[in-house]
């Protein structure tokens, strides 16, 4: 099973278990740590923002119009930040890194 | 002065649309109902958080957006006659001497009734709050995430955060009686009415307000004074803007708020319900849609109907003890074809 690789908001790194097919806020979400994801993946909520590590960056696909205003309504947005429901894991990624921005 | 209460048969918390929908079965039975909902417009999550998104799950309509969803189910409950209570939320629950419920909202409404019916999703919409540290010893002195009175902003030096409708419109609103206003915002793109994104770069062209491209990091004043507003801009330097009111729209974010308070049985946030007739651990206190939970619970408005209409049944025998419950199908009771309108 290719891996999935996230900091948590106490700087501890977890493996998890990357399915393809899911997003990778369903992948947090199932590995039972502590993603809000109150819109259930719709991007509707920005409560699944995630920063990803700068050299995974440039092979994710860009952020739609529709990610960036929901980004606008997120904290402490970077560079890096990403809504972790609009980023489609598979194959290819296997290996991402990811830390789990501030919660609010 | 007390004031006189609203005498009913069901209040519902919340104009979601399971809370809407309930309104047609209690309906159906000849019930009563108001509606307590904190946002100023009906439809739930339905109508604030994806209203030209697609539904496809619910029985019989292929497809609807979500506001087509609350549209439509505003106009089947029509018959019924629902009263609407907007942007109050319920916050106190009392027995009275007689035993039924007494509500009281926010808004100072207050209501008797038999019954109580939660429909609350995950809790009233509220502006999501600034994560910076000190940031609450500002809140409701210099830090605001609602205008309530427009005065408070009178002659001050006023930050407005955010890019979306609100943002723009107190801006543009508040800027004739401004001493001095500037808008910060993440990029140099706004999700807001054309013409009010133009109206508000024509008044930065005239030197009449500032707009800032980046994220505010921090607060400064003392005593819930603010003095300035640390932002760093989108090119990585640090700015200070000194300021004396921040207005900050971050958009909303559900909490369940005051329901916690009043002794039901709750797990996770949760109202744990019986699956006959989705009453809490309190008989004749509902609940139905979202907040609810028991074995095998799905968040989908289908679940959600189904709830409101075994929640109704069990609810008549509460508001009309000394009747006899009669099942009967809409095609053709003539009863309900009263109800209805359409006998
Ligand atoms: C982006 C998105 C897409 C979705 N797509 C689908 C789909 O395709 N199919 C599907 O079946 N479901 C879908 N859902 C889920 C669906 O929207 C919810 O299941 C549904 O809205 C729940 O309805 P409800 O009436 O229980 O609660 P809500 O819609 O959450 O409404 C609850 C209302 O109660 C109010 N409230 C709460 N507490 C108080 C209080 N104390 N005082 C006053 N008011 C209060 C709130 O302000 C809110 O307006 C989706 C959800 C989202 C976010
Ligand atoms: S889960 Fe809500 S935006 Fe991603």
């Amino acid at each position: 099973m290719p891996k999935v690789y996230v900091v948590d908001r106490e700087g501890v790194e977890h493996e998890l278990e990357g399915q393809p097919g899911w997003s990778l806020m369903e992948i947090i979400r199932e590995a039972g740590l502590p993603i809000e994801a109150a819109c259930g993946g719709c991007c509707a909520c920005a409560t699944c923002h995630v920063y990803v590590d700068a050299e995974w960056l440039g092979r994710l696909e860009e952020p739609g119009e529709e990610e960036n205003a929901m980004l606008d309504s997120a904290f402490e947005v970077r560079e890096t930040s990403r809504l972790a429901c609009q980023i489609r894991f598979r194959p290819e990624l296997a290996g991402i890194r990811v830390t789990l921005a501030p919660e609010f | 002065m007390a004031v006189e209460p609203i005498r009913t048969d069901i209040v519902i918390i919340g104009a979601g649309p399971v809370g809407l929908f309930a309104v047609f079965e209690a309906g159906l039975l000849g019930l009563e109902c108001h509606l307590v909902d904190n946002l100023d417009k009906v439809g739930g999550q339905c109508a604030e958080l994806y209203p030209d998104k697609p539904i496809y799950d619910i029985p019989a309509i292929p497809v609807c957006t979500g506001q087509e969803l609350v549209d439509r189910l505003m106009e089947q409950i029509r018959p019924f006659r629902p009263t609407f209570h907007l942007q109050q939320q319920a916050e106190k629950l009392s027995r009275t001497a007689e035993g039924r419920w007494r509500l009281e909202t926010s808004a100072g409404t207050v209501f008797e009734a038999p019954v109580i019916v939660i429909a609350a999703g995950a809790g009233s919409f509220v502006p999501r709050k600034m994560p910076l540290p000190g940031a609450e010893a500002f809140e409701g002195r210099s830090l605001f995430y609602v205008v309530r009175r427009r005065d408070d902003f009178r002659d001050r030096r006023i930050l407005v955060a955010g890019g979306g409708d609100s943002a723009l419109d107190w801006v543009l609103n508040l800027e004739p009686i401004a001493r001095e206003i500037a808008l910060v915002h993440r990029r140099d793109e706004f999700r807001a009415a054309p013409d009010s994104v133009a109206r508000m770069r024509a008044l930065v062209e005239a030197g009449r307000m500032k707009l800032f491209i980046g994220q505010i990091t921090g607060l400064e004043g003392r005593d819930g004074e603010l003095e300035a507003v640390r932002i760093r801009t989108a090119e990585g330097t640090e700015i200070r803007y000194g300021c004396d009111r921040l207005l900050a729209f971050y958009g909303l974010k559900m909490e369940l708020g005051p329901i916690a308070e009043w002794g039901l049985n709750l797990e996770r946030n949760l109202i744990r319900v019986d699956t006959e007739a989705f009453e809490t651990s309190v008989p004749s206190i509902f609940a139905i849609g979202d907040i609810c939970t028991y074995p095998g619970k799905l968040k989908l408005i289908l679940c959600g109907f189904h709830e409101g209409a075994l929640m109704a049944r069990r609810a008549f025998d509460y508001c009309r003890p000394n009747e006899k419950f009669v099942f009967r199908y809409t095609t053709s009771s003539t009863e309900l074809h009263k109800r209805l309108g359409v006998a």
